[in-house]
C-alpha cells in the first residue's frame, strides 16, 4: 500500500516536473527582476511575444509524437504565408477575412506538398523539411523582392495585438468583460469536472474523495480567476490568447480522446505494430504535416500582424524554438511520448527565460547559451528518469 | 586420435522466464567438422553465442575450455583474439564497402591509424585465392551474390587467423552449387588446421561433411554421433532431434466440432517486396474449416510468415495474385483495416517489434486494433476502454500490477496475452497465429493453448504457424507442410508425426532443388 502511494507520488512528480520547473523559473525571475516579470503589462506581453511559437509548438508536437519527425520549414513557411497575406492585403487591398482564409489555404497546400514527400515517398522528414526551409525562404524573398511590405489594415493587426472589446465595462481601468469571462470559464470547468466524476462513478471506478475533489477543482478555479483579474488590470484578454486557448483545448482533445490521436501515439510508439493493427500510417503522417503547415501559416499571420509588416527575415529560427518547446515539455525524441500541454509549458519556460533575462539586461549572446543549456538539461532529465524506471 | 580443441562443460544460460540452455556439454576435436543440430529454439545459436562471447562470461554458468585453458570471454573480440570466429546467419558485411575493406574491417592493416592499402589489397588477393574467388578486391559487396558473400565472410575469418570457425546456417540462403562449394571449402580448411562447428537444418549436407554430430533438444545435449562409430543417417538424426514425450503439454480440446470449409486461399503467388522479380510464394492452396486449427509447419525461411502477412492486408510482398474465399464469397483485402473488417486477425511472430507498442500501457495496446469498438463519432470513451481492458486482464490472466503497466515491462508470456487480447477484442472469426508461443515458458504456453481451444469452441478458425513440431502436432487438426515457398504436403493429425513432417520437408527440399 505504502509502495503504491510512493509510486503514485513519483508518477505525479514526473508528470508535473515541467510545471514545477516553470513555477520555479517564474519565481526566480520575479525576484531577480524586482517584481517586473509578473506585472499585468508584462504578463500580457509574455503572451503576445510567445503566441506564434506556442502555435507552432502544438503542430510540432504532433510531428515529434509520430516517431521523432520534426519540421524545420515552419519558420520559412510562416514567412512565406506572411508575404502572401501582405501581397493580398497591402498590395491588392483584399479585406482581412478573405486574406486570412486564402493564407491558411496556402499553408494547407504547402502541407500537402511536404506531406506527400514525407509520408508517401518516405523522404526523411529532416531532409524534406530542410529543403522546404530553403524553398519557402527563397520564395518569400521572391514575393517580397527582398523588401518589407507594410502596413496592414488595422483589422489584420488586431488578430495579433488586439484585445477583446470591453462590452460591459465602463473603461475605468478594470476590464470587466475579462473578469466575467474568467467566471464563465470557472463555471464551465466545474461543470465538466462534475460530469467527468459522475461518469467515472457510473462505471464504478475509484474517484478521489469529495474533499480532495473540491480542493483540486477549487484551486484551479482560483488560478483561472487570478489570471483573468490580472489581465483585466491591464487591457484584458488579448485576441491571440483566446485563439491559443481554443487551439490548446481542441488539440488536447484530439490527442487524448479521439481515434486519430491514439493512432498518432501508436504510430510513434511502434510504426510496424501500428500498421499491423490497422493504423493507416501513411495517411496519419501526411495529415500531421498538412496540419503543421496550416498552423505555421497561422503563426505567420499572427507574426506579421504583430510586426505590422511582412519581412523576408520573418520567422527566422522559429522552428528551433518550437522544437525546443516540445522537448523541454517532455516529448520523447524517438516518438510516442508527449502532450500538448507539455509543449505549451515548454514554450512558456523558454518564453519566461527570454523575457526575464531581457528585463534583467542579460545580453542576447548569454541568453542563447543559457537557453541551450536549459534544453539540454531538460532532455537529459527525461533520458535519465526513463533509464531509472527501466 | 586427435584431442579436443574445445570443451564446453555444464553450460546453463537463463533468459527471463526461460531456461535456454540446461547443462549443455559439447566436445569438439581438433581438425574436424562438428555439426550441431536441433529444432528451432533448441538452443544451438545460444550455445554458440555463449562460446563466442556475445553473452559475456558471468551471464551463464559452466566452463569453456579452449586449447586446454579455461576461457572467460567478455566480448566477441576476446574470443576472436584466440582464433574463434562466428559467422552469423545474417551476414555482417557492409554492402557499400569493397571486398577488401570488408575483409579487414576492425582488423585494418594500418600503421598509427593510417591504412596501408597496398598490404590490404595484396593480402586480400592472396586470401581470396584460398577460397577460389577471383573477384576484384575493390568490388562493392552488394554487387556480388549471396554465395560469394558467404565466402567473403569466411575469408574475413581467415584474415583473423581463425582456428575454430563457427557457421550458423551457412547454406540457408545459398543455392545447391554455392552450398556445395562452401562445404568443399570447409573440408579443405579442415586439412589446413581449421576446425569448424556448423549449425544446419540441411541434414543431407551434415551427413556428408560432419565428423561428429551433437543433437540439442530443448536446451539440453541429447547425444553425440560419431562418424564411423554410430550409424549416421538423416532418419537417425531426426529421431534424436524430435524424440520426446508429448504427454500433458497440451490441454485436451473437448467437443470437437469441425464444420464446413470456411476460408480458402487459391493459387496464391507472391513476389518479394524489395526484389520484385523474386517469387517468394508459389501457387499456394490451403483451406480452413470452421472450428478447425490448421497448422503450417516448416523450417525458418520456408515462407510461412510471408504467406500470413501477404494474406493480412498485403503487408508483405508485391505483385500478389490469387484469390481468397471466405464464407463462400471471394473477398479482396487491400490493406490491414480491410483485413480487420473481414474479421481476420494476425498475431505477429515478433511481438516486441511488430505486435506491441511497448511504451504504451496494457490498456492502450488491447484497444488499438478496435478503437471503433469503444468510440462514438471517432471519440474514444476512455471509461469504457478501462472496462474492456480490465475485463481482458482478468479473462486472459495477464499478470501485471494494473492495466496501466507499460507492456515493455511484462514477461514474454504476458506480452503475448496482451497481443492475443488485442486481436480477440477486434472480434475476428479467423485468427492467424504466427509462432504464438515463441520464447515463452511452459506454463504460459499451456495458458495460450487453452485460449486457442476456447476460441475454437466459440466456432472461430485458426491458422497456426509454428516451428515447434510438437506444438503443431499437439494443437492442430490438420497440418500443411511448407518449404521454400511451396506447400509440399498436407497431413491429418491422425497420421502425422514429427518424423513424417520432418521427412516431408527434407524430401521436398531435394525435389524443389531438382526442378
Amino acid at each position: 500500500m505504502s509502495i503504491d502511494i510512493k509510486n503514485k507520488f513519483k508518477a505525479h512528480l514526473k508528470q508535473n516536473a515541467m510545471i514545477i520547473a516553470l513555477v520555479s523559473i517564474v519565481i526566480l525571475f520575479q525576484i531577480t527582476t524586482n517584481g517586473i516579470l509578473l506585472k499585468p503589462l508584462n504578463v500580457t506581453n509574455l503572451i503576445l511575444q510567445n503566441s506564434y511559437i506556442l502555435v507552432l509548438a502544438i503542430g510540432m508536437l504532433l510531428a515529434i509524437l509520430s516517431g521523432g519527425n520534426i519540421d524545420l520549414s515552419v519558420g520559412s513557411v510562416a514567412a512565406f504565408v506572411g508575404a502572401i497575406s501582405a501581397t493580398l492585403s497591402v498590395t491588392f487591398g483584399l479585406p482581412t477575412i478573405p486574406t486570412i482564409i486564402i493564407s491558411l489555404f496556402v499553408g494547407a497546400l504547402v502541407g500537402v506538398w511536404q506531406g506527400y514527400w514525407i509520408a508517401y515517398v518516405r523522404i526523411p522528414s529532416f531532409i524534406a523539411t530542410l529543403a522546404g526551409m530553403l524553398v519557402f525562404r527563397g520564395l518569400t524573398m521572391v514575393i517580397l523582392k527582398g523588401r518589407t511590405l507594410a502596413p496592414y489594415p488595422l483589422s489584420y493587426q488586431k488578430i495579433a495585438s488586439g484585445f477583446i472589446p470591453d462590452i460591459i465595462g465602463d473603461g475605468s481601468g478594470l476590464h470587466l468583460t475579462t473578469i466575467v469571462i474568467g467566471i464563465l470559464c470557472s463555471i464551465l470547468y466545474i461543470f465538466f469536472m462534475i460530469k467527468k466524476r459522475r461518469s467515472k462513478k457510473m462505471f464504478n471506478f475509484d474517484v478521489p474523495s469529495n474533499f480532495s475533489f473540491i480542493i483540486s477543482t477549487g484551486a484551479m478555479v482560483v488560478i483561472i480567476n487570478l489570471f483573468t483579474v490580472w489581465l483585466a488590470l491591464y487591457k484584458g484578454i488579448p485576441n491571440v490568447l483566446l485563439l491559443l486557448a481554443t487551439l490548446v483545448l481542441i488539440y488536447s482533445y484530439i490527442t487524448n480522446k479521439t481515434i486519430i490521436g491514439r493512432h498518432i501515439y501508436a504510430f510513434g510508439g511502434n510504426e510496424k505494430a501500428a500498421r499491423l493493427s490497422g493504423v493507416k500510417t501513411n495517411r496519419v503522417l501526411f495529415g500531421i504535416y498538412v496540419n503543421m503547415a496550416i498552423l505555421a501559416a497561422l503563426a505567420g499571420i499572427i507574426f506579421s500582424g504583430r510586426l505590422n509588416a511582412a519581412t523576408p527575415k520573418a520567422g527566422n529560427l522559429f522552428e528551433l524554438d518550437a522544437i525546443a518547446a516540445c522537448y523541454i515539455g517532455g516529448a520523447s525524441a524517438t516518438g510516442g511520448i508527449g502532450t500538448i500541454i507539455g509543449a505549451i509549458i515548454g514554450g512558456l519556460i523558454m518564453g519566461v527565460l527570454n523575457n526575464g533575462m531581457s528585463i534583467m539586461g542579460v545580453s542576447i549572446d548569454w541568453q542563447q547559451a543559457i537557453k541551450g543549456m536549459v534544453l539540454l538539461s531538460a532532455v537529459a532529465f527525461d533520458v535519465y528518469s526513463k533509464k531509472r524506471t527501466k | 586420435m586427435s584431442e579436443n580443441i574445445l570443451e564446453m562443460k555444464n553450460i546453463t544460460k537463463l533468459f527471463p522466464g526461460v531456461k535456454a540452455l540446461d547443462n549443455v556439454n559439447l566436445k569438439v576435436k581438433q581438425n574436424q567438422i562438428h555439426a550441431l543440430v536441433g529444432e528451432n529454439g533448441a538452443g544451438k545459436s545460444t550455445l554458440m553465442n555463449v562460446l563466442s562471447g556475445v553473452y559475456p562470461h558471468g551471464s551463464y554458468t559452466g566452463d569453456i575450455i579452449y586449447k586446454g585453458e579455461v576461457c572467460e570471454f567478455k566480448e566477441i573480440t576476446d574470443s576472436e583474439k584466440k582464433g574463434i570466429v562466428i559467422i552469423h546467419q545474417e551476414l555482417a558485411l557492409i554492402p557499400y564497402l569493397s571486398i577488401a575493406e570488408n575483409i579487414f574491417l576492425g582488423n585494418e592493416q594500418a600503421n598509427n591509424g593510417i591504412i596501408n592499402w597496398d598490404i590490404t589489397l595484396s593480402k586480400t588477393i592472396e586470401l581470396l585465392k584460398k577460397v577460389g574467388l577471383t573477384d576484384n578486391p575493390n568490388t562493392h559487396i552488394h554487387t556480388i551474390g549471396v554465395g560469394k558473400q558467404q565466402l567473403v565472410e569466411i575469408v574475413k575469418a581467415l584474415a583473423k587467423d581463425v582456428k575454430l570457425l563457427i557457421l550458423d546456417e551457412p547454406t540457408a540462403a545459398l543455392n545447391d552449387d554455392d552450398s556445395e562449394r562452401l562445404l568443399d571449402l570447409l573440408l579443405e580448411l579442415k586439412n589446413h588446421g581449421v576446425t569448424s562447428i556448423i549449425i544446419s537444418h540441411k541434414l543431407n549436407e551434415i551427413t556428408k561433411v560432419a565428423d561428429e554430430i551433437t543433437v540439442i533438444r530443448d536446451g539440453s545435449t541429447i547425444e553425440t554421433l560419431v562418424k564411423g562409430v554410430d550409424e549416421i543417417t538423416e532418419d537417425r538424426i531426426i529421431q534424436g532431434m524430435v524424440g520426446r514425450e508429448l504427454t500433458d503439454r497440451y490441454p485436451v480440446r473437448e467437443n470437437k466440432n469441425i464444420g464446413d470449409i470456411f476460408f480458402e486461399v487459391k493459387n496464391w503467388n507472391v513476389f518479394d517486396s524489395d526484389t520484385v522479380d523474386l517469387q517468394v510464394l508459389h501457387n499456394i492452396n490451403i483451406n480452413v474449416k470452421r472450428g478447425e486449427v490448421v497448422g503450417i509447419a516448416g523450417l525458418m525461411g520456408a515462407g510461412r510468415t510471408e504467406f500470413a502477412m501477404s494474406l493480412f492486408g498485403r503487408t508483405f510482398g508485391s505483385n500478389i495474385s490469387g484469390s481468397i474465399i471466405k464464407d463462400g464469397k471471394e473477398i479482396h483485402i487491400k490493406d490491414v483495416p480491410s483485413a480487420i473488417n473481414h474479421k481476420i486477425a494476425y498475431v505477429t511472430e515478433d511481438r516486441k517489434s511488430a505486435g506491441l507498442v511497448l511504451l504504451d500501457d496494457i490498456k492502450r495496446n488491447i484497444t488499438l486494433a478496435n478503437l471503433a469498438g469503444i468510440s462514438k463519432n471517432n471519440i474514444i470513451d476512455l471509461n469504457r476502454e478501462i472496462v474492456v481492458a480490465e475485463d481482458y486482464r482478468k479473462k486472459m490472466n495477464i499478470k501485471s500490477s494494473s492495466i496501466l503497466q507499460s507492456t515493455g515491462n511484462l514477461s514474454g508470456g504476458n506480452q503475448q496475452k496482451v497481443v492475443l487480447s488485442k486481436w480477440i477484442f477486434s472480434n475476428p472469426d479467423l485468427l492467424i497465429l504466427d509462432e504464438p508461443t515463441r520464447g515463452i515458458d511452459v506454463g504460459a504456453k499451456y495458458e495460450i493453448y487453452t485460449i486457442i481451444n476456447e476460441l475454437i469452441s466459440q466456432g472461430k478458425s485458426i491458422i497456426m504457424i509454428s516451428s515447434e513440431l510438437s506444438e503443431i502436432l499437439g494443437m492442430c487438426d490438420r497440418i500443411y507442410v511448407m518449404n521454400e515457398g511451396y506447400i509440399v504436403g498436407e497431413q491429418d493429425r491422425e497420421v502425422a508425426s514429427q518424423e513424417s513432417i520432418m521427412r516431408c520437408i527434407m524430401q521436398n527440399k531435394r525435389r524443389i532443388h531438382e526442378y
